[in-house]
């Protein structure tokens, strides 16, 4: 078989196994393609913080406040709380604009920082804008405060509704499975944006940047230019993510918004590969699964163990993460899938030693 | 101005805190000509790149370029305007390959945005086939073409002079600035560069040259401007240069 064909009908066992997953999965529990569906949602969100981390080397902690903005955005347009019911497909650009729009509100002032200054300033930016959604319910009541927004709708597509059961040709599609299908949907657009945009005038003028930011500037580069495009573009994924948070879960609070959203997207980034778009689409399954998967084995083991829980689940997570990390930079210190460069850069360390 | 010169400083100078690294120099630079800057180190010759290509600001002192007043303010607009230059520290784009960092090069003369990568238009696609071959054919002049797929880090040092030229090339700069190019090479690589800086020349760029290496500049160059402590003490063609006293002193030395 030539290399093409090979690619294609690998491509194609790809395609058909995602296709017929959620069946495989609903077997096992509907809350299976639940957390499948979040799963799907993070490597989203680990994509389009690829783009700002791994393309043009910002590091960015406040990734998670693009993530409330597009949530947010979905909540007030599509529920009681407002009132208003607009339909997702209008909604989402709303979101991602407003997103991309805050991304440039963070990348302005911190245009000449960069690595560990960066970092705290974003850390800042993120919690800041947390603070604002638990706090703006009063002098008018924008986003309700902590006690959040309830009853988002659901994405509905004509007379079709995301929400409940419906059957297609003697098929029953749940609502998780229908949301599966559309998130797969715009994934695979995430990622042929990631793809083209790397190997574009664009995508290497970042890299650039990452590599010697004084460089880029000499040889013309607008690097404000450049830079706020990183920022508004991996910003604007965030936003339509948060989108669709809202609409599967029906229900959002600033609590979802919190720090630890943003160190867990930004380390599958890391543990994915920086830079490498296929290495962060592996770190983000695999961080979202794993604890999923402790979750359901480590609680009953604790039961029939010691007959209560001693170490909760979310603890048990974080201390999964850590983990992941430590093990990850001893053994393979640029990622699991690294980026062509890295991986010959690390490989020529370790023939050198 | 003298339709022949390409570059007027006027009064560049430029103060580090209690530091005069450029006292009021001026200097002018012909159409295709060779133009070497010399002095002692700290002088303030990679100062005067450094402001004259918008890295750093001027504390008094203002630019003609090609005609026209050239704005200093931002990096970008210089290389719009059309200098290019390399650096006496190379600072390539260590992680890409050579034939990337001469791409990232044409990135100012092209246009694609993000919606035409994204949607891979016929119009994107035509740029980005000529930004590579563009790459190709300068990776061929200065003779580095078969390391087109090499980490620009995994380069000899030779050729990654060579490739930060390629890459300013790219640009399309009617002024090229060489920080200390030779700096670091034998005498084969040396005698090499200076084919290549002579090529230049020939195919109508006009180079300007910070360099060490004495025999190499007054070989090379049609005028040399000697720098010390931040004030140009002279300026002629390289004989004359040799023969001035107040060079001896501070620079040449015994
Ligand atoms: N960024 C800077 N900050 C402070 N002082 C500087 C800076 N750059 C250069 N200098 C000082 O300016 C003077 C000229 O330096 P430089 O232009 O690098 O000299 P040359 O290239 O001729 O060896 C030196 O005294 C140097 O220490
Ligand atoms: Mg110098």
């Amino acid at each position: 078989m030539s290399q093409a064909n090979k690619y294609y009908s690998g491509l194609a066992v790809l395609i058909l196994s995602l296709l017929v997953l959620p069946f495989a999965l609903s077997a096992a529990g509907t809350a299976w393609v639940r957390i499948t569906n979040l799963a799907i949602l993070f490597v989203f969100l680990s994509l389009g913080l690829n783009i700002v981390v791994g393309f043009a080397g910002l590091l960015d902690l406040g990734y998670v406040a693009f993530y409330a903005v597009g949530a947010y955005v979905y909540a007030l347009l599509a529920s009681p709380h407002f009132g208003l019911h607009l339909p997702f497909w209008m909604i989402l650009p709303i979101g991602a604009g407003l997103a991309a729009l805050f991304g440039v509100l963070l990348g302005t002032p911190t245009l000449k920082l960069r690595g560990d200054y960066l970092a705290i300033v974003t850390l800042g930016f993120g919690e800041i804008v947390r603070i604002f959604l638990n706090n703006l319910s009063q002098p008018i009541n924008i986003t309700n405060g902590p006690r959040g927004i309830t009853l988002i709708d659901p994405v509905r597509l004509g007379s079709i509704s995301f929400g409940r059961s419906d059957q297609f040709f003697g098929l029953v599609l749940s609502g998780p499975m229908k949301y599966y299908y559309l998130l797969l949907l715009l994934l695979s657009l995430v990622i042929v944006v990631n793809l083209r945009l790397q190997n574009s005038r664009i995508g290497r003028a970042w890299e650039a940047i990452r590599e010697d930011e004084m460089a880029a500037r000499a040889i013309g580069i607008n690097t404000t230019r450049i830079k706020l495009l990183a920022f508004a573009m991996g910003a604007s994924f965030g936003g339509v993510a948060g989108g669709m948070f809202s609409a599967i879960q029906g229900f959002i609070s600033p609590e979802s918004f919190v720090l630890t959203e943003s160190v867990m997207i930004l380390s599958m980034v890391v543990l994915g590969g920086m830079g490498n778009i296929w290495g962060v689409v592996a770190g983000a399954v695999l961080l979202s699964f794993v604890p999923e998967m402790l979750r359901y084995t480590v609680v009953p083991l604790q039961m029939t163990l010691f007959s209560r829980i001693v170490i909760e689940p979310e603890v048990i997570r974080l201390l999964l993460f850590g983990l992941a990390l430590v093990l990850m930079m001893r053994f393979r210190p640029a990622g699991l899938w690294p980026l062509r460069a890295r991986q010959r850069e690390f490989h020529k360390q370790a023939a050198i030693k | 101005m003298n339709p022949s010169c390409l570059l007027e400083a006027q009064a560049i100078s430029k103060r580090f805190g209690g530091v005069r690294a450029l006292h009021e120099v001026s200097l002018t630079i012909r159409q295709c000509e060779i133009y070497g800057l010399i002095g002692p180190n700290g002088a303030g010759k990679t100062t005067f790149f450094n402001v004259l290509t918008g890295l750093c600001t001027a504390s008094s002192g203002n630019f003609n370029f090609a005609g026209a007043p050239l704005d200093i303010s931002a990096p970008h607009l210089v290389a719009q305007a059309g200098i290019a230059r390399t650096f006496q520290n190379i600072r390539l784009f260590a992680n890409m390959t050579a034939l990337e960092n001469v791409m990232v090069g044409r990135h100012l003369r092209t246009h694609a945005g993000v919606i035409g990568a994204v949607l891979g238009c016929a119009a994107t696609r035509a740029e980005e086939n000529a930004i590579q071959q563009r790459a190709v054919e300068l990776l061929h002049y200065v003779g580095i073409a078969d390391r087109a797929n090499h980490l620009a880090r995994n380069l000899p040092y030779g050729d990654q002079r060579r490739l930060e030229i390629a890459r300013a090339l790219a640009t399309d700069p009617k002024l090229l600035a060489l920080d200390e190019p030779a700096a670091g090479m034998n005498a084969t690589e040396t005698a090499a560069l200076r084919v290549l800086i002579e090529g230049l020349r020939n195919d109508g760029l006009t180079v300007m040259l910070i360099e060490h290496d004495v025999k190499l500049v007054m070989g090379l160059c049609d005028r040399v401007a000697v720098l010390d402590y931040g004030e140009k003490i002279a300026e002629d063609v390289p004989e004359n240069v040799q023969r001035n006293s107040k060079v001896i002193e501070a620079y040449l030395g015994a």
